[in-house]
């Protein structure tokens, strides 16, 4: 509980002796301050002689019934705070200390729960994306393989028409060229013939045509 | 007039028992309103016992929790037996001083043998208190711990005398203060009275000079009215503590 004054032994010694002083001192004045104003009151007014002068307080004939009445008072105070105030007090504070450190526990308890159910939600999404991750990867690569097959499928097949393409072409040329041959052997046995009136053996004739070709290749 | 005459002690009922006045007084009267107050303020204020407290029940527990820790800090945790007795000496020196305060009351705490009373009631407990802690080993309370022993002649006698004179300092400082407090008040106010009654009609704006210095003394005498039971009160943890641990 926060104080001005702080409880602190130096500074309640300390302030205890300059109020003592202090007190001593202004006391003395104003009792003296009194004395005068009481004895010139007295002296102007007829004060009915209620007290015999000076202090009250140093009356001892009022002694013992105050000390009679402190004792008494003081001791019912006592016996009231020490046995039935004091520990109502205390007992209203403990049970709300003890509700407080109660409510504490609970909301702590409450908290560490919240984090666990926290922590489970974003296992179960760091889960999940792995997951969808792994999927994604899969099917990117079975999409890859099937198109890495289909274009082998692909090339390969082109490859194959290409060399049928090129048989038939060569087969085809070769055909082209037996009949060329036999077509120019025919032609140069019919010059050979006509213009020169010579029979060229045939066997002769293809050699030459055949050279002749071989030449122009 | 005179400002010593609200000190007078006025018997309500003649009492005498084996030869001794005891009657019942102003003084008296104001005591067991003392006791009656904080008696109500604790366990009225204490009936609801609130989880939330409501003023009566929060001004309860402010004076429980601010005695708490004045004993707790002053005297140590050794001295929580002793809370209800420092508690009950805080609630009615606070409460005397204050309820002096009001007009037309009667300030018991303004009363050397009633101040006296009480710091003797502290020393003697706390005397009571060493001696059963410590028995004999109390007595090494007067010779300082650490003291040349050719010093304990003159250290012994200074030590004596001024744990002896405890119970006197306590007394007349509370005393003293609310004695002179309540003179000084009724002082200025008399001079407001002397001057109207000297002056006449005149006398009405001088007069009004000592009227303010009352009102800001009144404020001053709030504070010593606190200050005083604080310093009673701080004053008696300290004793306890030394009663507990005998530096």
């Amino acid at each position: 509980m926060p104080n001005l004054l702080a409880p602190n032994p130096m500074t309640g010694a300390r302030l205890a002796r300059w109020s003592g002083v202090a007190g001593s001192t202004l006391a003395t004045l104003t009792a003296f301050a009194g004395t005068v104003l009481a004895a010139t009151a007295e002296h102007a007014a007829d004060h009915g002689g209620e007290h015999a002068g000076g202090l009250p307080q140093l009356n001892p004939a009022s002694f013992p019934t105050q000390i009679f009445w402190l004792a008494l008072t003081f001791a019912v105070l006592y016996y009231l705070m020490s046995k039935k105030a004091l520990p109502r007090v205390a007992e209203v504070l403990e049970e709300r200390q003890e509700r407080i450190s109660r409510d504490l526990a609970k909301a702590a308890a409450l908290r560490d729960e919240a984090e666990a159910v926290m922590a489970s939600v974003d296992k179960s999404v760091a889960d999940a994306r792995s997951q969808a991750q792994a999927l994604v990867a899969q099917v990117a690569a079975e999409i890859e393989a099937n198109n890495q097959a289909r274009q082998s499928q692909l090339s390969a097949d082109l490859a194959e028409r290409l060399r049928q393409a090129e048989a038939r072409i060569a087969t085809a040329k070769d055909e082209a060229l037996a009949n060329v041959r036999a077509a120019a052997t025919d032609i140069a046995q019919d010059i050979a013939s006509k213009l020169a009136g010579v029979d060229a053996d045939a066997g002769k004739v293809e050699a030459a045509v055949a050279a002749v070709i071989e030449e122009r290749r | 007039m005179d400002p010593l005459h609200q000190f007078q002690i006025n018997p309500i009922l003649q009492i005498v028992i084996g030869g001794y006045d005891l009657s019942f007084t102003n003084s008296a009267l104001f005591m067991v309103i003392v006791v009656a107050a904080i008696y109500f303020l604790l366990v009225n204020g204490m009936k609801g016992r609130a989880l939330v407290p409501g003023r009566l029940q929060s001004a309860a527990e402010m004076f429980y929790e601010f005695v708490a820790n004045l004993v707790r800090d002053n005297a140590g945790h050794d001295a929580r037996p002793y809370f209800p007795f420092v508690f009950s000496i805080f609630m009615f020196v606070l409460f005397g001083n204050m309820i002096g305060m009001i007009p037309y009351t009667f300030t018991f705490t303004s009363h050397i043998i009633v101040t006296f009373t009480l710091a003797l009631t502290v020393f003697v407990f706390v005397t009571v208190l060493a001696l059963i802690k410590h028995g004999m080993h109390f007595f090494s309370f007067f010779l300082p711990h650490g003291a040349p022993l050719w010093l304990a002649p003159i250290l012994i006698p200074i030590e004596v005398i001024s744990y002896v004179m405890r119970p006197v300092s306590l007394s007349i400082r509370l005393f003293a203060n609310m004695m002179a407090g309540h003179t000084m008040l009724k002082v200025f106010a008399g001079f407001t009275v002397l001057m109207i009654g000297g002056l006449g009609g005149i006398g009405i704006l001088p007069g009004l000079v000592p009227v303010l210095l009352n009102v800001a003394l009144t404020g001053f005498e709030f504070l010593v009215a606190f200050l005083q039971a604080y310093v009673f009160t701080i004053l008696t943890c300290l004793y306890i503590r030394d009663a507990l641990e005998l530096h």
